[in-house]
């Protein structure tokens, strides 16, 4: 893979990427917005001009305003604030889900591609029984084992996520346990532990960002998802699917709250899909050749 | 527990000896395959209907909206994917390009909310609620839910046929009908595409687990009795036994279309069937 080259840091590489990134349009474009909403995550609390449960005296569903600049939704809450609010949810969950999923799927995938070849197959038959079942449908049955919550969201998002993190670490680990300076590493007497550590993991490290950017969409609108049905973040809690959901219900009404609530989602999906795709055009430049 | 805290004991023994509760843990698993292979899910403890009978009722909503969604999301897709890898770099295949990025991207719940919005309520051309009456009225109410079911696919397939043609027109065996003077469309058709559908067949059935993901949200927006629709209001009832069923059947309908996906493949491939 080209990855070996490119992992290895000449002093000014991040300069070089940054140029890179600023080069293609789409990419920047990615980046910026991928900034703001993270932005916009952190210092929330700060910048909503409400609080996200407080029901106010004044118009209810009414359209964007001075005072509101998204309207407000059917109980007469602010609904910038409730984006903004869930906004820090969703960011939550998938920073967590993608930090546990990466985590577990390296292990996996590590033990996949450098292990014996049974424990090998066991492990890819597991993965894509995984793989090859409906996320939400899967989150569904386990909603009904053990009860919404967002910790229920984790769960499920951070299992099914795991079989692609471990399948990229197995492709990789599989193809460098075999290069030379593996070999090398072995001939001189280093253990498995050293070589995982010291060379593999490196070498992996860099596509499993790039992959764990173009999930955060997926895992943003499962989270949402999930909470649209009611089966994700409780209300009275902001998130994105909990607006929706309210806003569903009087979409003939006034169609702010949907507006709203789905905004920020197409946002993040375009910001994180833009930037991921640019983040692997520079990285894996045997993939731009191909297209 | 489905009999509320206001049950009696007696009435408690008497459902947990009528469901076989009290049997050992072993026997009522035998008991479940058994009875699973012979089309038998066990009875809906609260309407007392037959867990296979409520399943099946609702499947054909599922299947309907995700073979329509599939169906129209190829037709466009794959002569988009053909037209903007022959056009390669003109300004078609970066909108396509752009466009696909952006469908696939979007999740389905968001596109279903907005094509009610925009075509039911302010539009209001397209019925939103419900699977309609009558063969007419079941199609007039399967566009919006297709649609928005089938748009991201419509990125998918467009992307992954344009790959793929790029790669095969490069290879040797083109070169050779090209150097036999064919032209290029007779090229394009009889040669290329065949072979570029290929690795769209195998995304569509590696994706029916997404899809039927897509239509759970789908359902409950347009209210559609399909079998997501089923499972979300099973769920919320806590009615373990229908969920468990529906969950069955999907999982064996997947399974089912990894098949068929492969079937098709070696139709259309006769190197596949070589090594089969």
């Amino acid at each position: 893979m080209g990855d070996v080259a490119t992992t290895y840091k000449q002093p000014s590489a991040l300069c070089i990427y940054a140029r890179q990134l600023a080069q293609n349009p789409m990419g920047l474009m990615g980046a910026i917005l991928v900034l703001i909403i993270v932005g916009i995550a952190v210092f929330g609390p700060w910048l909503a001009p409400y609080d996200p449960n407080q029901i106010m005296i004044g118009p209810r569903m009414g359209p964007p305003s001075a005072a509101h600049w998204l309207g407000t939704d059917h109980l007469g809450r602010d609904l910038l604030s409730r984006v903004i609010a869930g906004g820090r949810i969703a960011m939550l969950v998938a920073f967590v889900t993608l930090g546990a999923a990466m985590t577990v799927g390296l292990a996996l995938g590590l033990i996949a591609g450098y292990g014996p070849k049974w424990l090998d197959n066991i492990l890819l038959l597991v993965f894509d029984a995984i793989r090859s079942f409906p996320v939400i449908v899967f989150g569904l049955a386990v909603v009904t084992l053990i009860g919404p919550s967002l910790y229920t969201v984790i769960l499920v998002v951070a299992i099914t996520s795991i079989p692609i993190y471990a399948r990229i670490v197995r492709t990789q680990t599989q193809t460098l346990r075999n290069a030379e300076f593996i070999l090398a590493e072995k001939a001189m007497g280093a253990g498995t532990l050293r070589i995982l550590a010291v060379h593999v993991l490196p070498n992996v490290l860099g596509p499993l960002l790039i992959l764990a950017s173009m999930d955060v969409p997926m895992v943003i609108a499962t989270e949402a998802g999930l909470s649209f049905l009611g089966m994700g973040v409780r209300p009275p809690a902001p998130s994105w699917g909990t607006i929706l959901n309210d806003g569903y219900n009087f979409i003939r009404n006034s169609p702010w709250p949907v507006i709203a609530g789905s905004a920020p989602i197409i946002l993040v999906t375009i910001g994180f899909t833009f930037l991921g795709e640019a983040l692997r055009d520079i990285f894996d430049p045997k993939l731009r050749r191909a297209q | 527990m489905v009999l509320g805290p206001r049950a009696t004991p007696e009435l408690i023994e008497q459902t947990r000896a009528a469901m076989g509760l009290d049997r050992p843990f072993a026997l009522q698993m035998i008991t479940f395959f058994g009875n699973l292979l012979r089309g038998d899910m066990g009875v809906d403890v609260f309407t007392g209907r037959s867990v296979t009978t409520t399943v099946m009722e609702a499947l054909p909503y599922t299947l309907a909206l995700i073979t329509a969604s599939i169906l129209w999301a190829a037709a466009i897709g794959i002569p988009l994917g053909a037209y903007s890898s022959i056009r390669r770099n003109t300004w078609i295949d970066r909108v396509t390009g752009i466009l696909s990025v952006g469908t696939i991207s979007i999740p389905s719940f968001v596109m279903a909310l907005y094509s009610v919005l925009i075509f039911a309520v302010w539009l209001r051309w397209l019925p939103a609620i419900g699977a309609g009456e009558g063969f007419g009225g079941q199609i007039v109410h399967l566009i919006l839910p297709a649609f928005a079911v089938g748009v991201p696919w419509v990125g998918y397939i467009a992307r992954i046929v344009r790959a793929s043609m790029l790669e095969i027109m490069g290879e040797s065996h083109v070169r050779m009908a090209r150097a036999f003077g064919l032209t290029e469309r007779r090229i394009t058709r009889a040669y290329v595409l065949r072979i570029a559908v290929l690795p769209a067949v195998t995304l569509i059935g590696a994706g029916v687990a997404h899809l039927f993901s897509a239509a759970v949200f789908v359902e409950v927006i347009f209210a559609r009795p399909g079998i997501g629709a089923l499972i979300v209001s099973a769920v919320n009832e806590r009615n373990y036994t229908i969920v468990l069923g529906a969950v069955l059947v999907t999982t064996a309908i997947i399974v089912l279309a990894t098949l068929i996906s492969d079937i098709i493949i070696a139709w259309l491939d006769p190197r596949q069937r070589e090594g089969m």
